[in-house]
């Protein structure tokens, strides 16, 4: 905190500014968040499930829903097309509910 | 018992160690423990979650890595009645959330239905406006989405979607009334700096109604607990809306504009809307009119002790917990030990206003060995209580707030 006050006065006076400055919020936060470990796992239609899936989301999106059975998986598929603009065919759409129902499925 | 409370989740959620299944030698000692993940498994299928601990965040429930989206284990809430920054769930709707934000850079534009459009600094909400603090339970819409029965399709949550902060910044309104609110203002339509990757994907707007966004609790807080918001619950700037759902609550406020028809934009409608009824609910593929979430149920806990905890028969045990509600405030906390027949009073923990958890405190004392169903059921200031047997049912898994129950045996 003391450094970042230093730091910012120093820049402040470089700048030929008068000294006006609120140090609590001129404070920059950064992360860097972790790898992402979750993926969907290899089989039929796994690598077009990724390309669309993961635009938005994480495969862990799939594998924390309650079992669907296909009406469901298709009802999903239909609303991030429809809905959130994922750019999937209908041919691709249906190879994805097909491996969605390797992945997580219920009769 | 001993070991109650200490670790996230034991008991009731079986801890279990990746990598334990590898078993030998090798993975003998500190570093090859602390190398193996922690693991949870929630109550629900498909529950098993681990826990990682991402930046300015203790290890927490990784629900979903992108956007990320993390859960507060229920033993936190046991260890006091505001829930640190470091362990306050996480939730975020679309995959751009800044990483790296400059707080004195940073902008709140207001603008719309106003005589004179602003754009407002941190630093101009500190020496500009009246400060404000209040304490005020942040609950995710969804939270105990997990936990519904028929299974609901959303983001899987146990009950930790849930946190309780003191609450640091200045009123939606006075920002308001110093832009000077015009004719035929209706609602207030706020967003944050969090955008979908692809511009065909509704970004995450959110509209309060004229009374909601000038009533007095509504704040714009730059602190949470007295510390900086931090980066994931929103930094440097988030709406505390007390006694709403989170939904309301947007994260790294940019833009707030006035706005003279309601906003129908896919987060308002179809996204969380509940069944427009007494009991937000409905049976299982039933079609009902629906209207936008807002305020909060009522809710309790006990956090002393989890499901499947051991206690001493003949011994007084010490049970507490919180409860909160939408506003009106807790009055009473009931406690059962025989399943609901019978209920006795807990004695209620120090007030912090309305809006925020109210620990409450009892004792049990099992008179003999056996099973005892432990269940809390708090009653708010308007008369109001919760769900006894079955759980309310809604497809979109929101409001969940059953009478929880706690089994415990006494040996």
């Amino acid at each position: 905190m003391k450094t970042n006050v230093k730091k910012i006065a120093l820049a402040v006076a470089a700048l030929g500014l008068t000294a006006c400055v609120t140090p609590s919020v001129a404070d920059k936060a950064s992360i860097t968040l972790p790898q992402e470990t979750a993926h969907f796992k290899q089989g039929p239609g796994s690598d077009v499930t990724t390309i669309y899936c993961t635009i938005c989301h994480t495969a862990d999106y799939v594998y924390m829903q309650p079992p669907q059975n296909r009406a469901g998986w298709e009802a999903t598929v239909t609303k991030m097309r429809k809905v959130m603009g994922a750019p999937a065919s209908d041919a691709d759409a249906k190879i994805i509910v097909d491996y969605l129902m390797t992945q997580n499925s219920r009769q | 018992m001993k070991e109650q409370g200490r670790r996230p989740d034991a008991g009731r959620r079986k801890l279990l160690r990746a990598g334990a299944a590898l078993g030998g030698a090798a993975l003998a000692g500190r570093a090859a423990l602390a190398a193996a993940e922690q693991m949870v498994q929630l109550p629900m299928v498909n529950g098993a979650r681990r826990f990682a601990a991402y930046p300015q965040k203790r290890p927490l429930i990784v629900m979903t890595e992108r956007p990320v989206q993390l859960e507060t284990p229920m033993a936190i809430f046991n260890d006091g009645v505001f829930t640190p920054n470091d362990a306050f769930f996480v939730r975020w709707h679309l995959s751009n959330v800044p990483t790296s934000v400059d707080g004195a850079a940073h902008r709140i534009k207001v603008h719309g239905l106003v005589n004179t459009p602003l754009s407002l600094s941190v630093a101009d909400l500190r020496n500009n406006y009246e400060q404000v603090e209040i304490a005020a339970v942040c609950q995710c819409s969804g939270n105990s989405r997990g936990l519904f029965e028929p299974r609901v399709v959303g983001g899987e949550w146990a009950n930790g979607a849930m946190g309780n902060a003191m609450w640091k910044g200045v009123r939606l309104r006075d920002i308001l009334n110093k832009a000077g609110i015009q004719k035929g203002a209706l609602q207030v339509r706020l967003n944050g700096l969090e955008t979908p990757p692809m511009t065909t994907t509704p970004d995450f707007v959110k509209a309060l109604d004229m009374d909601q966004a000038l009533r007095e609790e509504v704040i714009v807080a730059y602190s949470m607990n007295g510390q900086p918001l931090p980066i994931l619950n929103g930094f440097p700037v988030r709406l505390v809306v007390p006694g709403w759902y989170a939904t309301y609550w947007t994260k790294m406020l940019a833009d707030v504009e006035v706005i003279g028809s309601a906003d129908n934009n896919f987060w308002m409608n179809p996204a969380y809307r509940i069944p427009d009824n007494a009991c937000a609910c409905v049976e299982p593929g039933k079609a009902v009119k629906t209207v936008p979430i807002n305020r909060m149920n009522v809710r309790s806990f006990i956090t002393s002790l989890q499901d499947g905890a051991k206690v001493r028969a003949g011994q007084e045990v010490e049970v507490k917990g919180i409860a909160f509600d939408g506003g009106y405030g807790i009055r009473r906390v009931l406690l059962s030990a025989d399943g609901g027949k019978n209920w006795s009073e807990a004695r209620l923990g120090k007030d912090h206003g309305n809006y925020s958890f109210r620990e409450w405190f009892t004792g049990f004392r099992a008179p003999r060995a056996g099973d005892y169903t432990l269940q809390v059921m708090a009653v708010n200031g308007n008369g109001e209580s919760q769900q006894v047997g079955t759980s309310r049912w809604n497809p979109a898994g929101y409001m969940r707030n059953v009478v929880e129950t706690v089994r415990v045996q006494a040996v």
